[in-house]
């Protein structure tokens, strides 16, 4: 097991190591750059500034000079707001998509398990088509649908919620269903699949040859068994909706980290790119590391080493 | 062997599909005596499992109990509610499955699964009572190192020893009757024998009454004392166990006979199969069931189902080779 989480270290190291190169590559080879802009920019002052963050410098020693720089855990400064770092950003980014974020995970959770629970029990019942018409919905329509819809309703016509901003615990309400509608859905419909694929199974009759009832057979049989396909897809959900979306955070005006992953893009800001990127794949690999260990605890049959 | 634990009368059982009817269980009729181990015997598809599952209600939705009763001790199977059946179950009737790899579920310790079974009938028994039977039974059905194995998962055992938790298991409350539905086709031949040792331990120490569902006739041969022949949903013959393999008087048991391998037998003869596949039960033959395949077959076999036909008290079969007007030439039953 100590073995087997050095190993994976190891080989995050390695992904990690690919992933910087590879975003650092293809993002000099798109045209322009951080101070490429509209307004006529005298070459002297363009190369000034180039000189200053040394991007005149050859790529692979700017490769090399970044890769130092994360090793020591600096980001660098962001180029298109000046006196800014890039971990400042994630600094204050971060804990407000992470809040938003962690309530988003408990309500989808506390949504999407009984969903599917209640969608596989009641198979082919109006219990289970009520469910999965509604997942469905959830999985087909984008959260700034979803998000507009939520805002036209309870903030323009009904003006109960607010439309924007984070700051009582009523402006959490729409970002969260918004971000959370289609992981509610997608984790529902997957439950319920899974559920029913259990049920189906040898030790599902054997259990009610015990005598136990159809409850029982669910909550000590069936559900730990479903459960295993659910955490799966829990590493990277978790990590997508900690690190905050683009599209809600800029709807309801959300100071998160999910606007950077765009903005970023968009204005060259090179150091930005890089720092989130790199940010997101460490949570991302952190989460589905954690996920496999956490497969030992609930299922016996899986042993590393 | 006189009092009678359970009845079956008369069942008939279909799958509502989404190609119609399936007709699986069509008018299937006997008892179990307390202590008697009977063999139910068939091949794929005749309807032994599904009257077995009958027995306990454990079929899928799609089955329903078109007529018949099954009386267990003064229960009535087919009308007790759902919570009596529930006590039933693991209680006084237990069933053992075919498949012991996946008839264990794979998350829980073996031990605590046999556990479970004494726990829910028995809720007032404490932890050290559970533990302490659960090891008796381990025991029982000589799995080695109880108190070691009681914390092993089913993945850490081989096929055998799960079956040896299935039947602790199954043996758990002292059940009254014992379903076993082909508990021994998914293993290999040394440990099928070990199995029905225990099968015959089991009756003589506790006086548990057996329905062994096989295929094998061999497996019959072993254990039973009485035999239920089944074809096509039917019952084609039901004899004491001698009678079956000295006196077989249905053209299916022939069959089934001669397609048993014989270690002793000369190299050169061949196992005899039986020609052509079981019918199709969706649109069964109006006739007998096995007509079609068998080697007698006369023209009333395709239009009439034959009644049974008493050859002594215990054994009658389903065969109009054994009307009285049935002609004697090419007959093996009459002569």
């Amino acid at each position: 097991m100590v073995r087997y989480f050095f190993k994976r270290l190891g080989m995050m190291l390695i992904a990690m190591f690919f992933i910087i190169l590879l975003t650092f590559v293809i993002m000099h080879s798109i045209p322009g750059g951080p101070f490429t802009s509209d307004k006529k920019v005298s070459p002297a002052i363009e190369e000034a500034m180039n000189e200053k963050y040394h991007l005149d410098d050859p790529l692979p020693k700017q490769f090399m000079d970044y890769l130092g720089n994360v090793l020591r855990g600096d980001f660098g400064p962001s180029y298109k707001y000046p006196g800014k770092t890039v971990n400042e950003f994630i600094e204050d980014g971060f804990p407000v998509s992470a809040k938003l974020g962690g309530i988003t995970i408990i309500f989808v959770l506390l949504a999407a398990i009984p969903m599917g629970i209640l969608a596989a029990v009641k198979n082919g019942k109006w219990q289970d088509t009520l469910m999965m018409a509604l997942a469905t919905i959830g999985v087909t329509i984008p959260s700034f649908v979803i998000a507009s819809i939520l805002i036209y309703l309870f903030s323009y016509k009904l003006s109960l919620l607010p439309s924007y901003g984070l700051d009582s615990w009523k402006g959490y309400i729409l970002p969260v269903i918004a971000l959370g509608g289609y992981s509610i859905s997608y984790i529902a419909r997957l439950m319920r699949s899974s559920l029913l694929e259990v049920l189906g199974q040898d030790y599902i009759r054997t259990a009610r040859a015990k005598g136990l009832t159809e409850h029982q057979i669910v909550i000590r049989h069936a559900l730990r068994n479903a459960l295993i396909p659910v955490i799966t897809v829990l590493g990277p959900t978790i990590a997508n909706l900690l690190t905050g979306s683009f599209v809600v955070e800029k709807i309801f005006a959300i100071p998160g980290l999910g606007v950077h992953f765009v903005d970023s893009v968009t204005q060259r800001d090179y150091t930005t790119i890089m720092g989130v990127t790199v940010f997101y794949a460490t949570f991302l690999m952190a989460m589905t590391l954690l996920v496999d260990l956490f497969y030992c605890l609930i299922d016996p049959r899986i042993k590393y080493d | 062997m006189s009092d009678k634990i359970l009845s079956i009368d008369n069942l008939n059982i279909s799958f509502m599909t989404s190609n119609g009817e399936v007709q699986a269980v069509r008018g299937v009729s006997f008892d179990v005596h307390k202590g008697e181990i009977v063999g139910l015997v068939g091949e794929s598809g005749s309807g032994k499992s599904v009257t077995c599952m009958s027995i306990l209600r454990l079929l899928a939705d799609t089955a329903v109990i078109r007529e018949g009763t099954i009386r267990f001790e003064d229960e009535e199977l087919t009308r007790v509610s759902k919570a009596e059946m529930r006590s039933i179950r693991g209680d006084k009737i237990s069933m053992v499955f075919q498949d012991p790899m996946s008839s264990l579920n794979p998350l829980i310790k073996v031990g605590k699964q046999v556990e479970e079974i004494i726990r829910i009938h028995y809720p007032k028994k404490t932890k050290e009572q559970l533990y302490q039977e659960t090891l008796e039974l381990f025991r029982k059905v000589r799995i080695p190192e109880p108190e070691k194995r009681f914390h092993s998962y089913p993945h850490e055992f081989s096929g055998g020893m799960r079956q040896r938790v299935m039947i602790a298991m199954a043996l758990a409350n002292r059940p009254d009757l014992l379903i076993a539905d082909e508990p021994t086709t998914a293993l290999d031949v040394t440990i099928q024998d070990q199995i029905l040792k225990e099968m015959r331990t089991l009756r003589s120490d506790y006086g548990t009454s057996i329905i062994f569902i096989t295929h094998d006739l061999g497996v019959v041969a072993e254990l039973c004392d009485r035999v239920e022949v089944m074809y096509g949903g039917m019952i084609m013959e039901q004899a004491p166990i001698d009678d079956i393999f000295e006196n077989p008087k249905h053209p299916y048991t022939l069959g089934l006979l001669s397609s048993i391998p014989d270690v002793t037998q000369d190299k050169s003869k061949r196992l005899v199969p039986i020609p052509g596949s079981p019918p199709d039960m969706t649109n069964p033959p109006k006739g007998c069931p096995f007509a079609p395949r068998c080697p007698y077959a006369r023209n009333i076999c395709a239009n009439e189902i034959p009644e049974f036909y008493t050859i002594d008290e215990n054994h009658s079969s389903r065969c109009w080779l054994l009307d009285e007007e049935a002609p004697l030439e090419d007959n093996p039953f009459r002569t």
